[in-house]
């Protein structure tokens, strides 16, 4: 991997991003992962943000200085020790099909694969969390079989319930509130992803492995 | 706490929420920062009452509010130029005002800009969740029962600070359609003629904005380049442009991530204004540089100093 060819800019007097360059890899988010996690403790970081190969910083610029940190990115990005170890493998028991999947059979009509090939393909990859954004606790996954890949809708719904499961595009991922939405939902699970309440209020952290575990299938 | 329940909610304008300056360190598990729209006034508000800065009070954004104080307490409003009243008596903004058990204070619909801060000495002391009083209003968690305020919503008050307050008032800043910003990191995606097309005209704030976001009617920009960005971190004040060409400048409960081209950014000093841009207002932008966005960051740094200063002095 080329380490140099990172861009590194401002996206603002007070939050600087270094991005690989593409395609997505799980090497380079680990790196991502590790380069924002030498940050964690240090004074005046405000935010640590990993995107999709990508990571944002964002500092008080009265305690830290722009320019030293992005020379300090550049150097990270080629000097990080990436460990191996992986993140804590989180199970999603879900419930597929029926009324909890009611997208399963335009998945089905847009891959060409039967309903059951669907549930085992998705259930049986494992997934790593890249990063959260979009909601409190909505992951974005990576590792989802490229032969479940479908469009989203084309009139995305008003309100898709909370705990759904779906897919839009290549990515899959949990609604961890009710919102509106375009993936399709091929089913649903009870874990909360999302608490306030709770020390850590997101059940995951990027890095860590995802299983969809099937706990019931409801054939239409 | 004993008497804790101290200001009581008799009419709830549009969208009244519990804020402080928001929620930091939490984006990476997808939670906005939230926090008040508009943070320089209730920096000011808070200051004129003893308060730390951080301090919640109330935002109310078109005004329409009536509240009912329990007990004696001191408060000051800021914000947007609105008409207020304590038992029919009018209130000025900008000055700390001393409300006994039973005063009624209304705040009226604002003549010019959105948002109208309270603070009330001892600030509002609902749970600190994830490190801020905010109202995610979004997310439904925060401030009130993780909402907006409801007729007949009773709100615990802090105890006074030691300080005796005194009638005191400061010079507000002045309210501006003008937004500074800092060219963002996808400016050159757009043609430069683009790019002068959108320094040029004034873009008006359409009525479906929210906390969320103000989302602006314009000339459509069109970019140069197709194709989707990989998401990455974005902050309230980044101004991105979806495919439809119309830009919108991300508020205080923007999302933690994004995915469209950010052609601009609002520097930190200039955020403020966004909690003053209200439906059909129109706002320009002006760019500067990464030096000017510090240097005009220190000024109001200063300015914010000089309030103490001043409100501190013996008279």
């Amino acid at each position: 991997m080329k380490k140099e060819s990172v861009q590194i800019y401002w996206v603002n007097e007070q939050a600087i991003t270094i991005q690989a360059p593409a395609p997505v890899s799980l090497e380079q988010q680990q790196r991502m992962w590790a380069l924002g996690a030498s940050f964690q403790a240090r004074d005046g970081i405000t935010e640590i943000v990993p995107g999709m190969n990508n990571l944002t910083l964002a500092f008080d610029e009265s305690r830290v200085d722009g320019e030293c940190l992005m020379h300090e990115l550049q150097q990270g990005w080629c000097t990080i020790n990436v460990s191996a170890q992986s993140g804590r493998l989180v199970e999603i028991p879900v419930r597929y099909g029926g009324e909890w999947g009611p997208d399963l059979a335009d998945i089905a009509a847009h891959t060409g694969l039967n309903v059951d090939e669907i549930i085992r393909i998705h259930s049986e990859a494992e997934y790593t969390v890249f990063f959260i954004g979009f909601q409190p606790g909505f992951a974005y996954l990576g590792g989802m079989p490229v032969e479940l890949t479908t469009p989203r809708r084309s009139s995305p719904r008003q309100a898709v319930p909370a705990g759904s499961v779906a897919i839009g595009g290549a990515q899959t991922g949990i609604y961890p509130k009710t919102s509106p939405g375009g993936w399709q939902i091929l089913g649903h699970t009870d874990v909360v992803l999302f608490d306030p309440s709770r020390d850590e209020p997101s059940l995951w952290m990027p890095g860590d492995r995802v299983k969809f575990v099937v706990t019931e299938v409801a054939h239409a | 706490m004993p008497d804790s329940k101290l200001i009581e909610i008799i009419q709830a304008g549009p969208l009244v929420t519990v804020q402080d300056l928001g929620r930091y360190g939490s984006r990476h598990q997808g939670v906005s920062r939230a926090g008040a729209l508009d943070g320089l006034s209730l920096r000011i508000a808070n200051r004129l009452v003893g308060n730390a800065d951080d301090a919640a009070g109330l935002e109310m954004l078109f005004g329409n509010t009536r509240i009912r104080f329990l007990k004696e307490i001191w408060f000051a409003l800021a914000g947007c130029e609105c008409f207020a009243t304590l038992n029919g008596k009018p209130v000025h903004l900008g000055w700390t005002k001393r409300a006994r058990a039973g005063d009624e204070l209304f705040i009226n619909m604002p003549r010019n800009g959105l948002c109208a801060y309270l603070a009330f000495d001892g600030g509002i002391v609902v749970p600190v969740l994830m490190s801020s009083r905010a109202t995610d209003v979004q997310g439904g968690f925060g401030g009130w029962q993780g909402r907006k305020l409801q007729n007949g919503d009773l709100l615990p008050i802090g105890k006074k600070n030691p300080k005796q307050l005194k009638t005191r008032g400061v010079l507000l800043p002045v309210l501006n359609q003008v937004v500074r910003v800092l060219a963002g990191p996808e400016a050159e995606q757009f043609e430069p003629s683009v790019q002068d097309a959108f320094f040029s005209q004034g873009w008006k704030i359409t009525a479906d904005s929210n906390r969320m976001g103000f989302r602006l009617e314009g000339d459509t920009l069109h970019r140069r380049e197709s194709g989707d960005l990989l998401s990455h971190g974005v902050f309230p004040g980044t101004i991105q442009v979806p495919p439809n060409g119309q830009p919108i400048i991300l508020a205080a409960e923007a999302q933690a991530t994004g995915g469209y081209p950010r052609i601009a950014s609002v520097i930190q000093s200039d955020l403020w204004k966004l909690g003053q841009l209200r439906p059909g207002a129109f706002v320009h932008f002006e760019k500067v540089s990464l030096t000017e966005a510090v240097q005009a960051k220190q000024q109001q740094q200063l300015y914010l100093t000089r309030i103490s200063l001043a409100l501190s002095a013996k008279t």
